[in-house]
């Protein structure tokens, strides 16, 4: 519809658009770390000897410990169309079903299937029937998305197979029983608007749901359910935050077993903790009627106070403690940060999680030159962006530039002239970099590492300062 | 469709990656969608790279899928030719570029027109070889292109040098041990009185291919990648070559002695093959070099093998006695497995009960390799099959790739390194070559602490292990009345396990601080926010 490409973007910095000349993962990577948070199902990627030698040496040693993922490896003869497409999906799915049995199989389309235009999302339900086990499609490819959107593309199609929740309030009592202890006060008195407050909200699929949720007076009369792939240990993290402000998630996309999906519908809230996750978003306002809360991302402890504010916010709750947790965070880290304060940084781009991860940066003081970033949703992102705005305001720096489809040979050159301290970038230009001088720090870690909440900070601030601090130790020994 | 989880060999384009990046001043452009440019991570990462990978993507996406790629190839082309100036471009399709059926060609033609650089068109097609055949490819392809060159333009070199000289052909990017086995060579051939005349692809310029005639003779230490040059240069111009590989004592003294020959032959027919002069005081002066005189020769290897080599000892030593008759299974490229299949046979007395290639293409060199040196011979590439020979063999010790090794580890069986593909530890900082005289070492090593660990192992095991076995299960914290409740310890068995200990410690020492009694999964989490500071 016409009104959600018109809000403005909430930043009033520099964006550009370059060549999309730039290094990144292929999307087919999330398989990794996907096939180990859902631990019941199987990945097929059905693409060539490319796509399988970019996951085993992407993957290193995870390739070794029999993973719950596969190549459906195309030959010349499925290119040409002699095979049957149908029937040769089905001979694999049945080997797999055969020696792992798994809940689901997750099909990853690459960049062949789409050229040779296989079709998976046809194929899948007829499959799924015949052999007896759910088949979700999603089309990871290199011609459209990059790395972690990956990750965006399977949970907006898992979320299509979550259950439905009804649309009005018949089954609330069940996630309250779970949290009632704190709100069962408040409950009483809410029940007889409940109605009302739902018809009142403002629809899904329309835009302004994003910025302007209105708040709700009850407590947990609204089901809440976050949206991200996160290890078990910091999506409980982040549960006990919301926790503490007598908030119940009720479910997370993707759960940790297919079967325990997260029910779906016009009642339920649903917050992302990753900013590559604007897809997985739209198909749940859109095709699932969800309620999207637009927050920062919880990363680092401004993002994870402005997150939780914002839940809070949108249920009604004035949030308790907050401050002062942010505060602590900050205070018992003074000496990383002070370590870090005032030095550049330059992020070449290639995750998505850039914008947060700069906003926090800014927030510890360090001055950002840069933001190269693979895709710039400026809808889904918008919190984030007035944040980044708010932060670069409140430490008085300039705004960095956002540089959406960098470069890589530009920014190659805009480094050499602006000798950052550290420059955020991938692998291929790692190694190059330091020999030029150049301190860096691999982007990839920040997906694979515990970065989100409050009780991540420090790891957080350990793999920015670790490069800056192993070049200390250096120069201390310089003299040997 | 095939239903595959790892490959021994990667896809075509790797390959010439490899070749073209291998060279110096060469710069590959890949018609490939965003993230096919992982080569340039595996180069930095392995090789440890300090320049930046000369490979650059010209991307294929929705666009270019809807419309073709139209000027963007020509123009990706010509702003690296700008940018960077390079001998030559190399446009190197992909498996999307395949499929796609874009006139390449034509894009090449076109951009050639424009820039300053030479451009080619790698000429390999991805669903028909593989990674190694493409490299074998495309470096004959690259050779081919610049002789033809200098022969229109007149520039090439037909004249041998004045003394016996070879060319190093298929040292490369990312190859097992390449840049010590090279180093080796050269060390060799200087030691013989046989000067380099160039080395490729590595570090070499495309420029001075035209001088690949002036050497006496080619050497192809690997079979997977230089045969077709050393081919197409016999037959164009009439050079000899060597494709043995001098993997140890026995194959490198073969290597000395082929050499020698082919030296010999082109002494002597000097006056057929451009050799500068046929003056006579020259040519006698030639009589007395080494490498022309078959005793020198002899005794060269004699003194190599007794004193600079300490393999042929370690055969003879009690070591490697107890070696004797061990089982083993041998997998790895041709190259490597048939190599290390007869030393293993030949030279220290251990049973091969299979060895094995990834190489298909080659199978039948392979088999000729070994046969008689083991009693089976596996050609395959699917990993699960080398898998259960092995469980099913129960060797004392693997040699392979790092595959195998992980099977190893999981049954228990120490495993040697001897092929690609490989971990960044197989690019050892220190000097490891496989070749030569060092080489002999150098394995006899690696196939000594392979058994040897394995025996170490197998004895702890009869007498009951280490004793501080005791001391690392301890538990530290047995007498405190601290508790953890359920999820909190379910947390507590998500940390990794070599600091989980520590996680633990920290926890209770928090919780005692906080008078806490019971620990639950807010008390970790403040614990370690606690320790933050």
């Amino acid at each position: 519809s016409s009104n959600e490409t018109s809000t403005a973007a909430p930043y009033s910095g520099q964006f550009e658009c370059e060549t999309g000349n730039y290094h990144t993962f292929c999307p087919i990577s999330c398989v990794s770390w996907l096939y180990q948070k859902i631990e019941d199902s199987f990945f097929l990627v059905i693409g060539t000897k490319t796509c399988g030698y970019f996951l085993q040496n992407a993957l290193g040693v995870m390739i070794f410990a029999e993973p719950r993922y596969a190549m459906a490896e195309l030959e010349e003869s499925d290119i040409s169309a002699q095979l049957n497409d149908y029937k040769e999906l089905k001979r694999l799915c049945l080997q797999i079903k055969q020696d792992r049995n798994p809940s689901v199989i997750v099909w990853i389309g690459t960049c062949t299937t789409e050229i040779i235009k296989m079709d998976l999302e046809g194929m899948a339900p007829t499959l799924e029937a015949e052999i007896g086990i759910p088949i979700v499609v999603a089309r990871a490819n290199g011609l459209d998305y990059a790395f972690t959107q990956g990750e965006d593309t399977v949970l907006a199609a898992m979320a299509q197979k979550c259950p439905a929740r009804e649309g009005r309030l018949k089954n609330i009592n069940l996630p309250i029983a779970r949290s009632a202890i704190r709100a069962d006060e408040t409950l009483k008195s809410a029940r007889t608007s409940v109605e009302d407050q739902a018809t009142k909200t403002v629809t899904s699929n329309s835009s302004n749901s994003i910025n302007a949720d209105p708040p709700i007076s009850n407590k947990q009369l609204k089901e809440l359910v976050l949206f991200g792939s996160l290890p078990t240990t910091i999506a409980n993290q982040l549960q006990l935050e919301l926790k503490r402000q007598g908030i119940n998630v009720s479910g997370w996309l993707p759960s940790a077993r297919y079967s325990d999906l997260p029910a779906l519908g016009e009642n339920v809230y649903v917050c992302g903790i990753n900013p590559f996750l604007s897809r997985t978003a739209t198909s749940l306002m859109r095709r699932r009627k969800c309620k999207l809360i637009s927050a920062p991302f919880p990363i680092g402890p401004d993002g994870t106070r402005a997150w939780v504010e914002k839940i809070c916010n949108v249920f009604g709750i004035v949030p308790t403690g907050l401050e002062e947790r942010e505060k602590t965070i900050w205070t018992n880290l003074t000496e990383s940060i002070n370590f870090i304060k005032g030095k550049s940084v330059f992020f070449m781009g290639d995750n998505l999680l850039e914008i947060s991860l700069a906003r926090f940066l800014i927030r510890c003081g360090m001055v950002v030159y840069e933001i190269g970033i693979p895709y710039m949703d400026k809808r889904f992102q918008a919190g984030e962006l007035a944040l980044l705005e708010k932060t670069c305001i409140k430490m008085k720096v300039p705004f960095p530039r956002i540089v959406e489809k960098p470069d890589n040979y530009y920014q190659i050159q805009r480094i050499k002239e602006l000798k950052p301290d550290l420059v955020i970038t991938g692998m291929a230009h790692a190694n190059p970099l330091e020999a030029r001088g150049i301190t860096t720090k691999w982007s990839v870690e920040f997906t694979f590492a515990q970065i989100h909440g409050f009780t991540n900070t420090k790891d957080l601030l350990e793999l920015v300062s670790r490069p800056l601090r192993r070049n200390k130790n250096l120069e201390n020994h310089d003299s040997l | 469709m095939k239903l595959a989880y790892w490959m021994y060999a990667g896809p075509a384009h790797i390959g010439t990656l490899r070749v073209a990046s291998s060279f110096k001043n060469v710069h590959a452009i890949m018609h490939a969608p965003l993230g096919d440019d992982y080569f340039n991570v595996m180069r930095s990462m392995l090789e440890r790279e300090r320049d930046f990978t000369p490979v650059t993507a010209s991307i294929v996406d929705r666009h270019v899928l809807a419309r073709g790629s139209q000027e963007k190839v020509v123009e990706n082309i010509q702003r690296k030719d700008k940018e960077e100036s390079p001998d030559l471009i190399l446009l190197t399709p992909t498996c999307t570029s395949s499929i796609l059926q874009e006139d390449l060609q034509n894009f090449v033609n076109r951009a050639s027109n424009e820039s300053s650089s030479d451009v080619l068109l790698a000429d390999v097609n991805h669903y028909r070889v593989n990674e190694l055949q493409a490299a074998d490819r495309t470096l004959e392809q690259i050779v081919r292109f610049y002789i033809e060159k200098a022969k229109k333009d007149e520039s090439l070199t037909t004249i041998k040098t004045e003394k016996p000289s070879a060319n190093i052909i298929g040292m490369f990017t990312l190859g097992f041990h390449n840049q010590h086995d090279c180093k080796e060579l050269k060390r060799l051939l200087s030691d013989l009185g046989i000067t380099v005349n160039e080395i490729i692809p590595e570090g070499g310029f495309v420029t001075q291919l035209k001088n690949l005639p002036k050497a006496w003779f080619n050497i192809v230490p690997y079979r997977e990648v230089g045969l077709m040059t050393a081919s197409y240069l016999e037959k164009e111009h009439n050079m000899p070559y060597t494709s043995i590989t001098p993997m140890g004592i026995v194959d490198t003294s073969s290597f000395i002695r082929e050499i020698s020959s082919i030296c010999h032959k082109v002494y002597e027919a000097g006056s057929l093959t451009n050799l500068p002069t046929l003056d006579v005081e020259v040519r006698d002066k030639m009589k007395d070099l080494k490498i022309l005189n078959k005793k020198d020769v002899e005794s060269f290897i004699d003194q190599q093998t007794t004193f600079v080599s300490q393999a042929a000892w370690f055969s003879r030593s009690i070591d490697c006695q107890n070696l004797t008759g061990k089982k083993t299974v041998v997998f790895g490229d041709a190259t490597h497995a048939a190599c290390m299949t007869k030393i293993l046979v030949r030279e220290m007395g251990i049973n091969v009960v299979c060895a094995g290639t990834y190489c298909k293409h080659d199978a039948d060199w392979f088999r000729e390799q070994v046969s008689g040196f083991c009693d089976q011979v596996l050609i395959t590439d699917d990993h699960s099959q080398i898998g259960d020979i092995i469980s099913q063999i129960e060797p004392a010790a693997i040699f392979g790739t790092q595959m195998e090794r992980h099977v190893g580890k999981r049954l228990d069986i120490p495993c040697g390194v001897i092929s690609a593909p490989v971990h960044i530890q197989n690019f050892p900082l220190g000097f490891r070559p496989f070749l030569g005289y060092e080489g002999t070492n150098q394995i006899s090593d690696l196939v000594y602490n392979s058994f040897g660990l394995g025996m170490e192992d197998h004895l702890l095991e009869i007498f009951n292990g280490h004793d501080n076995k005791e001391v690392i299960t301890r538990s530290y914290s047995s007498e405190n009345e601290l508790q953890w409740n359920k999820e909190a310890s379910a947390e507590l068995s998500r940390v990794p396990g070599f600091v989980r200990a520590k996680v633990k410690r920290n926890t209770e020492k928090y919780a005692r601080d906080q008078k806490t009694p019971i620990i639950t999964l807010e008390v970790m989490y403040a614990a370690k926010e606690a320790v933050a500071a």
